[in-house]
């Protein structure tokens, strides 16, 4: 069974058709990239899927319950998680508490824990500090632990959110561009980290517009295109299928004497 | 052990409690004062500091304190202890009340809400005449006591205030090293981002505000059994200006910042008495300075030397 399933999905904002019907499933453990040319509707795809929007019709189910229309803290709840396009680090924060604060959804405890502090919340704290620096020293950060998030480069910002996503122990991951304003290597290394995520079991869903990253580490591909689902397949069958071709090279615009 | 950062502004606090008792009883009036401040602003930097909330609706809370302990001790002849504790839960159902719908705003919308309720909740001050004796005010209430034994003197009271000032303080602290906390720093720091993480940022904001109210409510009570009087204006627009400049001078976000700011805005004007016409000029002239060099308040400067040690750590 599909751990997410978009069934014809439709968001209008206003005059415009920002999502048009669009519909595919993903199974667990599977690695989709979401491609499409600027404006092609593969943001607001996400914030659909994650609660950002309600959508204007269609329906989104989650490990075989339906998230439609729910609100995005639910949805993250429920082990759908994701970034942003444009970092958004808690900035003032140290690196470390950064991923702490990830871990919220697979920790408890509120007021009352916190003034008592039990044994079980001490060794929860324990554990919640301990995964973070692992996780630091998955993306490569462990020596930036206790800097403030906004002291980081930009690529690193990038690998701190995706760090900070992992602690919430996704079953779903959602990344909006993750390579976008990265350089060579810094795309390198997040590819390498998109990987061993993929590899230690988590599903990912990947929008990029970096074509080599997406070919390389994707193993199925849905193209947007006008809001629309035009083509979905293999990266083999994605790079030959005419439709895509046209909508990356401008085919539309034919020449009529 | 117990870190240097945590030890210092308790003994800072404790040395400076001895000398305003060597001093007089007006150092000790002034220090009280102080010490209550202390309180408010630790539950304003809460839900201001932490949460990134704004409210400059504070003072109906310590308004709901002060009146709520004033009318139950002076005329029902409750002890202090309950009262304080009766008014700090009504008061936290008060917040809760206003903070459900209230809280659905954010930035200069719900600061001018909040303001909004300041100013309702001083104008019923002013106007339930049988209820709060308005301008008038109400007097007659006792001094603190503790396990039957009334504290008569304001040094007695000046060191049960530290204390009070002290546990809040640690409480606050306790609070925001925690998954909670964690979550409230968050929606301060993204909005967006705490809700991609399962952070339910309605609840905890109203949590927040519900524990900002518990200690203005508390900060009011004891007003009202230090001076043993209180009136409208005590918490009116004047009390939200000053413990702004408190929380911002002192550094808001911070543990000690609330103290050391309710301090310093409590005791400069006194010592610059002597200055006479010169006074105003000279406080809001430092307080401008102090801001220009320590842009994220006093507490922020010992980040100074932290930021330091982090850099070196990188290097190594």
């Amino acid at each position: 069974m599909a751990l997410l399933s978009v069934q014809n999905e439709t968001k209008r904002f206003g005059g415009l058709l920002a999502n048009d019907a669009i519909s595919f499933d993903v199974k667990e453990g599977e690695l989709l990239a979401v491609i499409g040319p600027n404006g092609a509707g593969k943001t607001t795809l996400f914030n659909v899927i994650s609660g950002f929007f309600p959508p204007t019709t269609g329906s989104i189910h989650f490990d075989g319950r339906d998230i439609t229309g729910a609100s995005p803290h639910r949805v993250a709840s429920s082990g759908l998680i994701r970034t942003y396009q444009l970092v958004q680090l808690f900035k003032q924060l140290t690196v470390l508490e950064n991923v702490e604060i990830g871990s919220h959804r697979v920790t408890e405890g509120g007021v009352f824990s916190a003034l008592l502090r039990p044994p079980s919340m001490r060794r929860q704290e324990e554990e919640v500090r301990a995964t973070a620096r692992e996780l630091l020293r998955f993306v490569g950060l462990e020596k930036q632990a206790d800097m403030p998030a906004d002291s980081l480069p930009y690529g690193r910002q990038r690998l701190l959110e995706v760090a900070r996503a992992l602690a919430a122990k996704p079953r779903l991951l959602l990344l909006d561009e993750p390579a976008a304003g990265l350089n060579m290597q810094e795309t390198a290394a997040l590819a390498e980290v998109i990987r061993r995520i993929h590899a230690g079991g988590t599903t990912v869903i990947l929008i990029e517009h970096d074509m080599s990253l997406v070919m390389q580490i994707a193993q199925r591909i849905v193209v947007l295109d006008f809001g629309r689902k035009i083509a979905e397949g293999t990266p083999d069958e994605i790079k030959a299928h005419p439709d895509v071709i046209a909508a990356y090279l401008g085919g539309t615009e034919t020449l009529d004497a | 052990m117990i870190p240097w950062r945590t030890l210092l502004p308790i003994a800072a606090a404790i040395v400076l409690t001895g000398i305003g008792l060597l001093s007089g009883s007006y150092a000790v009036t002034v220090l009280g004062f102080a010490f209550i401040y202390t309180i408010f602003c630790t539950g304003l930097n809460f839900f201001m500091g932490y949460t990134g909330q704004a409210s400059f609706g504070q003072s109906a809370f310590a308004a709901i304190g002060g009146y709520g302990s004033a009318i139950l001790c002076a005329d029902y002849g409750w002890g202090p202890l309950p009262a304080l504790i009766v008014t700090m839960v009504i008061s936290g159902i008060a917040a809760l009340l206003v903070g459900y719908p209230t809280l659905r705003l954010r930035g200069h919308y719900l600061a001018m809400a909040t303001f909004a309720l300041g100013l309702i909740v001083y104008e019923i001050s002013i106007e339930w005449t049988s209820l709060t004796q308005g301008y008038m005010g109400y007097s007659g209430v006792p001094p603190l006591s503790l396990l039957g034994y009334e504290l008569g003197t304001v040094e007695q009271q000046l060191v049960a205030l530290l204390v009070l000032a002290l546990f809040g303080i640690f409480i606050s602290n306790r609070l925001r090293q925690s998954r909670f906390g964690r979550a409230l720093a968050a929606i301060a720091g993204s909005e967006a981002a705490a809700r991609a993480l399962g952070i339910d940022i309605a609840r905890c904001k109203l949590i927040a505000f519900v524990i900002a109210a518990l200690y203005a409510s508390a900060a009011g009570s004891l007003f009202a059994h230090f001076v043993g009087f209180i009136s409208p204006e005590v918490f009116g627009v004047t009390m939200v200006v000053q413990s702004f400049a408190m929380l911002y001078l002192g550094g808001i976000g911070t543990t000690w910042g609330p103290m050391i700011g309710a301090i310093i805005v409590s005791i400069l004007p006194e010592a610059l008495r002597g200055l006479q016409e010169m006074q105003d000029i000279a406080y809001t002239a430092i307080l401008i300075f102090i801001l220009i060099f320590a842009p994220r308040g006093l507490a922020g400067l010992s980040s100074l030397f932290a930021r330091g040690k982090s850099r070196k750590l990188e290097e190594a």
